[in-house]
């Protein structure tokens, strides 16, 4: 029952800060934040009503050596070559709650490490970002939205808490469940796209609670379900469905929070290591587009904050308990640390810091950047980017 | 129920050979906290179907906590003493089903943030145990071989990046005939070395015939459990109430029996299905059934010589494919199977020098059918390139 370690804890400590001090100043050439005052700029001149965010998280993280380290960053061009220059990239976001997708999304959600049952249908025990920014600030329904890739997330828009909760949340679209909807009654081999975690191969959950549904994709994206169809025919994979769905919600609604959960990369609990790096190359494409389609959008242009994080990381090769890239089961630093970037005006270019800070700090800091309270959140908002 | 309380008589449901094991023991099982001694437990009632390096680890390990004195074990435990767990655990039957008991704390330390903790105490442990019984040497060094890129004709792309610090890169090696010289080879090391499970032949695909002395595991000769395992995972999945981890349970309790496997070797079979049911992603790609099954031979059997043969996999389809809903049957991905393998020998060689006498072991690593290998030992001068040319044979000479 004795697991065995080639390095010890403080080892791949210092090894893990080393790296992380000294990749992007190698490989993107950034400055190093703790050289620089904090940011005067801020979002001061943007009126807070027209102010906008849009966050994407990565369900199925990425560990540093097949991203940002040296050898990793041929599998992330754009973020390496056009988004990060633009943005203030934080190195050390760690995540002290439970590894797995659900929950840690929902963590990253409600700025508390929730302990939900990562695989059931539940919603988060504390008030979510999406609450906190429709009640606060008396925003309608259409504008907080979420678009996650999978059944298991239909719960994520809002909570069960007594001070919010029903009526408060965000809308979440679950576009493999559209698709699913969309084709029912063809004799179709997509069975495998609805898997919800791709550490039981073959696994759906069924549904709950108050997701969009299929008659709402004419109503409110004016896309009609012979078009979603013949569009999902020339996409190669989920995530690519997600964007394309995020987009048009982007183009019809405009919703001033929207929160895009991927999930490509968790192929890597399939073993393959090939896919897991497609993964993350597609992932890194469409991050890229996402920031291109706000810089594009006349509601998003100039007014919209872009935060881009993995919910965690993956086990270190050196762990013996794990298997490498392949889960994330261990909790060891590499699979409990991972990075943020934000994009934006009023954010500095081309920094890097290398501070530690908490996954739960996302909420206070987008609390902060649009105008609520988030209450019950246990994080801090990040100074450098107020 | 807690482990004060144990008695003799409540292990009667144990394989005859682990009953006496821990009946042996249970003094010392009734000093130890709930938090640790399940895990024991999970070896200790699977004992009968251990490979012989396993059960010689567990022995050892029962033997030291058995000799330590009260004040000793309190010392070397107090990590664990201080989890605390919930009444439910308590009353759950870690006895019979400690498998589901650690499932279900491991799903706890996480949901209670002790998880840290947990493992904190458990690294404490591994070094303390490892510093009083120390592993036992092998009686030979190891040889690693891992052979990569079947059926890939062509392939210019820089290979063993990840080994390449390591070891010596070669460029003109011969490979007329490479297979059965390395497996030749293997066969020799059974001869000069013969033990039970010591000397094996992994292949991610159909085996080549080899040496009867080898212990081999194939992918293709595990296609009919395979497919009557997803048979009945799709069963189970379609059940009330069926989630994820409900799922992983029934799988790990399935047995060779249930999947109509046997071939009279009831420690391999049992191995053999259990990187089916255990792994995850080994019911779909050859290349991680390859890289799963050398990492738990590795760890559990100990082997002095393991030759692992990665196939190519069936390719993952894209979703418009999916969609478009064609009938042809999974064709292979070759390119992408050479990835994943390239990565399964890093792994393959990182799980070898776990073992204790990494610093005699040997590993190879060749591009079947092609001129790119590379070789670590411990002359090896690290991170150089040789353009010369060379046979297979001749770099196993170098490295053992």
């Amino acid at each position: 029952m004795s697991p065995q370690f080639s390095a010890t804890h403080q080892e791949l400590a210092r090894q893990l800060a080393w790296s992380r001090r000294e990749f992007l100043r190698t490989g993107a050439a950034m400055a190093l934040g703790s050289t620089l005052l904090r940011n005067p700029v801020a979002l001061a001149g943007i009126p807070a009503k027209k102010r906008k965010v849009v966050v994407i998280t990565f369900g199925g993280g990425a560990r540093d050596q097949e991203t940002f380290a040296p050898e990793g960053q041929e599998n992330i061009p754009h973020l390496m070559r056009e988004l990060i220059p633009q943005s203030t990239f934080f190195t050390q976001v760690v995540n002290r709650g439970i590894l797995g997708h659900y929950v840690a999304t929902a963590s990253l959600a409600t700025g508390v490490y929730e302990t939900i049952n990562n695989f059931a249908s539940l919603p988060p025990e504390h008030p979510t970002v999406f609450e906190y920014f429709r009640k606060d600030l008396k925003r309608p329904s259409t504008d907080a939205w979420v678009v996650a890739p999978s059944n298991g997330f239909n719960r994520i828009g809002e909570s069960n808490n007594r001070a919010y909760g029903p009526g408060f949340g965000a809308s979440v679209i679950l576009p493999k469940h559209l698709l699913t909807a969309a084709m029912s009654g063809r004799a179709t081999d997509y069975e495998h796209l609805l898997r919800d975690n791709y550490e039981t191969p073959l696994y759906a959950p069924s549904l709950g609670g108050n997701e969009f549904q299929l008659q709402q994709l004419q109503m409110m994206l004016k896309l009609s379900v012979d078009d979603f169809k013949a569009h999902a025919l020339t996409l190669s994979s989920p995530d690519e469905l997600s964007v394309y769905i995020a987009r048009r919600l982007m183009r019809q609604l405009a919703p001033s929070l929207l929160w895009i959960t991927m999930h490509d990369i968790d192929i890597a609990h399939a073993g393959a290591y090939s896919l897991y790096i497609e993964g993350i190359r597609r992932t890194d494409r469409l991050c890229a587009e996402m920031w291109k389609a706000i810089q594009s959008e006349p509601e998003y242009a100039g007014n919209t904050t872009l935060f881009i994080l993995p919910d965690f990381g993956r086990d270190s090769d050196d762990d013996s308990g794990g298997n490498g890239f392949q889960h994330h089961r261990t909790g060891d630093a590499l699979s409990r640390t991972t990075w943020m970037m934000a994009l934006g005006p009023g954010i500095r270019e081309g920094v890097v810091y290398d501070r530690p800070m908490q996954s739960t700090d996302l909420v206070p800091t987008l609390g902060s950047v649009l105008g609520f309270s988030p209450s019950f959140a246990q994080g801090k908002p990040i100074a450098e980017l107020l | 129920m807690l482990p004060h309380d144990l008695k003799p008589e409540q292990f009667s449901g144990y394989p005859p050979e682990a009953r006496r094991l821990v009946t042996n023991y249970i003094a010392v099982l009734q000093r130890l906290p709930l938090s640790f001694l399940p895990s024991l437990l999970r070896e200790s009632i699977e004992y009968d179907y251990k490979f012989p390096a396993e059960r010689g680890a567990l022995e050892r390990e029962l033997a030291n906590l058995s000799s330590l004195s009260a004040e000793q074990l309190q010392e070397w435990l107090q990590g664990f003493a201080q989890i605390h767990l919930s009444s439910a655990l308590e009353k759950f039957d870690w006895i019979n089903a400690p498998a589901q008991f650690v499932e279900q704390l491991s799903s706890y330390l996480w949901t209670t943030h002790q998880l840290d903790a947990f493992r904190a105490a458990a690294l404490a442990y591994a070094g303390r145990l490892h510093a009083a019984v120390p592993p036992e040497t092998p009686s030979a060094p190891r040889l690693g071989i891992t052979v990569v890129g079947q059926g890939v004709a062509s392939y210019q792309e820089p290979l063993f990046r990840k080994l390449r610090a390591h070891g010596a890169y070669y460029s003109q090696v011969n490979p007329v005939n490479g297979l059965h010289m390395l497996l030749d080879a293997v066969a020799a090391r059974a001869k000069a070395h013969p033990a039970p499970y010591a000397h094996w032949y992994i292949d991610g695909g159909k085996q080549t015939e080899c040496d009867t002395a080898l212990t081999t595991v194939s992918y293709a000769a595990l296609e009919p459990a395979r497919a009557a395992l997803l048979g009945k995972m799709r069963a189970e999945i379609n059940r009330p109430g069926m989630g994820p981890e409900a799922l992983r349970t029934r799988l790990a309790q399935l047995r060779p029996a249930d999947l109509a496997f046997s071939t009279g070797d009831e420690v391999l079979d049992r191995f053999r299905v259990k990187m089916l049911t255990e792994g995850s992603g080994t019911q779909i790609f050859s290349t991680t059934f390859a890289q799963w099954t050398a990492r738990e031979a590795l760890r559990r059997a100990q082997p002095l010589t393991l030759l692992v043969r990665f196939a190519p996999r069936q390719r993952q389809k894209p979703m418009n494919e999916l969609l478009a809903a064609t009938l042809e049957p999974a064709e292979l991905d070759p390119i992408g199977s050479l990835v994943d393998a390239d990565m399964g020998a890093y792994y393959n060689w990182l799980n070898q020098q776990r073992l204790p006498g990494a610093n005699q072991s040997s590993f190879l690593v060749w591009f079947e059918g092609h001129t790119r290998a590379l070789v670590i030992g411990p002359a090896t001068p690290r991170g150089t390139a040789s353009t010369s040319p060379t046979t297979l044979p001749d770099l196993l000479t170098s490295v053992v």
